[in-house]
């Protein structure tokens, strides 16, 4: 007869934030969406935010089944426009925390002229970026972000065009918090998740995530771990870097940490400071039960 | 219930189409639009931009017509009643959001000032092109409703109906101008917010653990609530079940489907809209919508004055289309008479309605001009009786 020790049941912290009901999910065996989302629920702890007033917004894609995992109001929107649909429910309720979750085809592609927008008006938007390189859904298509020499369905002889080099889009656009880190980087993701919440304005963090499925296996890279691997090995912490000088070429060093922590009004600041300025007394004002009535 | 007085101008005005249907926007409670630049509907959201600061809401233009239609879901489920304006092109670009709309029934309000096309066309000219699109235009299966206002002061009134019909059956409703509609400044009467009916937006008294946000009613409609309400509702595009849920199941889709086409199919009678003149004793019937219908009530005038039996149905709610009516009348009448700005559209149902029972003739226009109501004349008398038509 043998022993048999069982261990005591411990719940899992992040439980609490997520839609246990629809686990196992969709992501494969090593993608970094689950671990950014981990992040993201520890980061939810750390805000101390009420998450009744939490609202994740995603596209479509790999990333945006992130909305339909979090224990919280989440809308899952058309490819491309969670940003426009965050807008209107943040202009609408500005009590919410709005958290845009999605991934680099849909928010910088399809979705690209509603992220410099947002940025430049400087809309208190959270959003949250994983950057693959690759359009995983579909089945691994080249996208605005695939590093020059990449293996993809779409760019079977290599990628040639230049990809987007997200932090200096996102600072150029007007952004007032750029962050970039990958998914072996857990700690710091989860610390930029908690500072953007804890912050207003326009906030932008890059998490670099495997698609071991597509990008890894196709570029013969390895799984996630080797990923993982490339990530640590490859990295270099430079806080407050020219945003201009971080792109990142295939399998080439990875400059992370916080690039931008800014103050500037945002939109609906603006927007009272204007109208009441013009309309005084006859402002009727913006929010609140004028809207939500 | 009655409109919130704040919102609404109460008094005899002289307004053009576009003006009178910002003010049926601010009377029906909507205090949140979003648009981008296009003619001839601009001047709808230029007054909103204007006047919603006093009385409290927001305009925002957005970067492009995808943008401002999905910011109204957002708007929309953060509590607000929401509305949008365009023209064709930017029509065409709402498409996405339209079928986004119907699947996650986001109530909410799309207005065109309709002009010539295809493509950018004759954008400072009417046309009435985009009739099919309003049905059809987004892919998948789905039901809306689509009103047709021939006045200013239907831009006013309809634009309330308009509202009132998206709270009840939380479908995307389209209020289908035409640029000379839009254009055409007349008396506009506003009444008091108490002889305004307002229908309120349908949120749930349930208790957390009760509610299911895709849980229809005896109605096919179900409930909602705001995000920030506490329920930690999911909603998604994508085919889904009663609690808001992903489904890649056949079935999950046809009861999904099924209910979306017949929230709107099994009240047609409450929805359907339309006025008649004459057509009880009609051997010819004119079917005209918006800046038509008006020149083809000329045409009936002038019919009946040559002793011709002619009569005018005009479709106010255009989709459901009144097609118990049509068929009614196609029992006893000699031949319909559709004229429209475009090359054939809301012919074909008649068509379909009709269904053989008596001739159906288009009098297409192109766009860029209305009919003439000689033309219109002379369809219905060459299909009068022959001794009339002597």
């Amino acid at each position: 007869m043998s022993l048999t020790v069982e261990a005591p049941v411990q719940a899992n912290p992040v439980e609490a934030f997520v839609r246990t009901e629809r686990i196992p999910h969709v992501w494969c065996p090593g993608c970094g969406i689950g671990t950014t989302v981990n992040c993201f629920s520890r980061a939810l702890q750390q805000s101390k935010l009420d998450l009744e007033k939490v609202v994740v917004v995603s596209g479509i894609g790999c990333t945006g089944r992130v909305a339909g995992y979090v224990k919280l109001d989440s809308f899952h929107t058309t490819h491309g426009r969670a940003i426009p649909f965050a807008t209107g429910m943040k202009l609408v309720n500005p009590e919410l925390t709005v958290i845009v979750y999605s991934g680099d085809g849909d928010l910088t592609a399809i979705g690209g002229n509603h992220f410099i927008h947002a940025a430049r008006r400087n809309l208190d938007l959270k959003v949250i970026c994983v950057n693959n390189f690759i359009y995983g859904m579909t089945g691994g298509q080249v996208a605005p972000t695939t590093p020059v020499g990449a293996i993809c369905t779409t760019t079977p002889y290599g990628s040639f065009d230049e990809p987007f080099n997200l932090p200096f889009l996102a600072e150029s656009a007007g952004a007032t918090y750029v962050a970039r880190w990958t998914a072996f980087h857990v700690r710091q993701v989860t610390h930029a998740m908690t500072e953007m919440m804890r912050k207003k304005g326009f906030c932008f963090l890059e998490i670099l995530s495997p698609c071991p499925t597509l990008y890894q296996r196709r570029n013969r890279l390895g799984d996630g771990l080797e990923a993982m691997k490339y990530y640590k090995d490859q990295s270099v912490v430079r806080h407050g870097a020219n945003t201009k000088e971080i792109a990142i070429s295939f399998q080439g060093p990875i400059v992370v940490g916080k690039f931008i922590d800014i103050e500037r009004p945002v939109f609906l600041e603006r927007m009272n400071k204007q109208l009441t300025r013009t309309l005084d007394a006859e402002y009727a004002g913006c929010v609140g039960e004028n809207v939500c009535g | 219930m009655e409109a919130d007085p704040v919102g609404v101008l109460t008094g005899i005005h002289f307004l053009d189409g576009d003006q009178a249907c910002c003010e049926g926007a601010l009377a029906a409670g909507c205090r949140f639009a979003a648009g981008y630049p296009i003619t001839p509907s601009t001047e709808v959201v230029e007054r909103f931009a204007q006047r919603v600061p006093q009385v409290g809401g927001i305009f925002v233009q957005m970067e492009d017509e995808l943008a401002s239609s999905m910011a109204l879901a957002g708007a929309v489920w953060a509590g607000a009643k929401a509305f949008t304006v365009t023209s064709g092109p930017g029509f065409s670009l709402m498409m996405e959001y339209v079928g986004y709309a119907a699947m996650t029934e986001t109530p909410c309000v799309i207005v065109n000032v309709q002009r010539g096309g295809p493509s950018t066309g004759l954008p400072t000219l009417p046309a009435q092109a985009d009739m099919m699109q309003a049905r059809w235009g987004s892919h998948g299966d789905y039901q809306i409703i689509a009103l047709s206002p021939n006045s200013p002061q239907e831009c006013f009134d309809l634009t309330v109906d308009a509202f009132n019909f998206a709270e009840q059956y939380r479908v995307p409703v389209f209020v289908m101008m035409d640029e000379c509609v839009g254009h055409m400044t007349e008396k506009v009467v506003i009444p008091s917010p108490s002889e305004i009916e307002i229908v309120p937006r349908r949120f749930t008294r349930l208790p957390h653990d009760k509610y299911l946000p895709f849980r229809a009613g005896v109605d096919g409609v179900p409930e909602m609530v705001r995000a920030g309400d506490g329920y930690g509702i999911h909603v998604t595009g994508l085919t889904h079940d009663e609690r808001g849920y992903p489904s890649t199941s056949a079935e999950t889709q046809r009861q999904l489907v099924d209910r979306l086409m017949n929230k709107i199919r099994q009240h047609t009678d409450e929805i359907v809209r339309y006025e008649e003149n004459a057509v009880e004793d009609a051997d010819v019937v004119v079917i005209a919508y918006g800046i038509t219908a008006r020149v083809a009530m000329h045409a009936v005038q002038m019919a009946r004055e040559r002793g011709v039996a002619a009569g005018l149905l005009r479709p106010i709610v255009v989709w459901p289309f009144p097609e118990k009516r049509i068929r009614e009348l196609a029992a006893r009448t000699r031949a319909f008479v559709v004229p429209e700005i475009n090359y054939g559209q809301i012919v074909n149902e008649v068509e379909r309605v009709v269904a053989g029972r008596a001739p159906v003739q288009l009098i297409p226009g192109a766009g860029g001009a209305v009919h003439h109501p000689e033309d219109i004349l002379e369809a219905i008398i060459s299909h009068a009786s022959a001794e009339v038509a002597k």
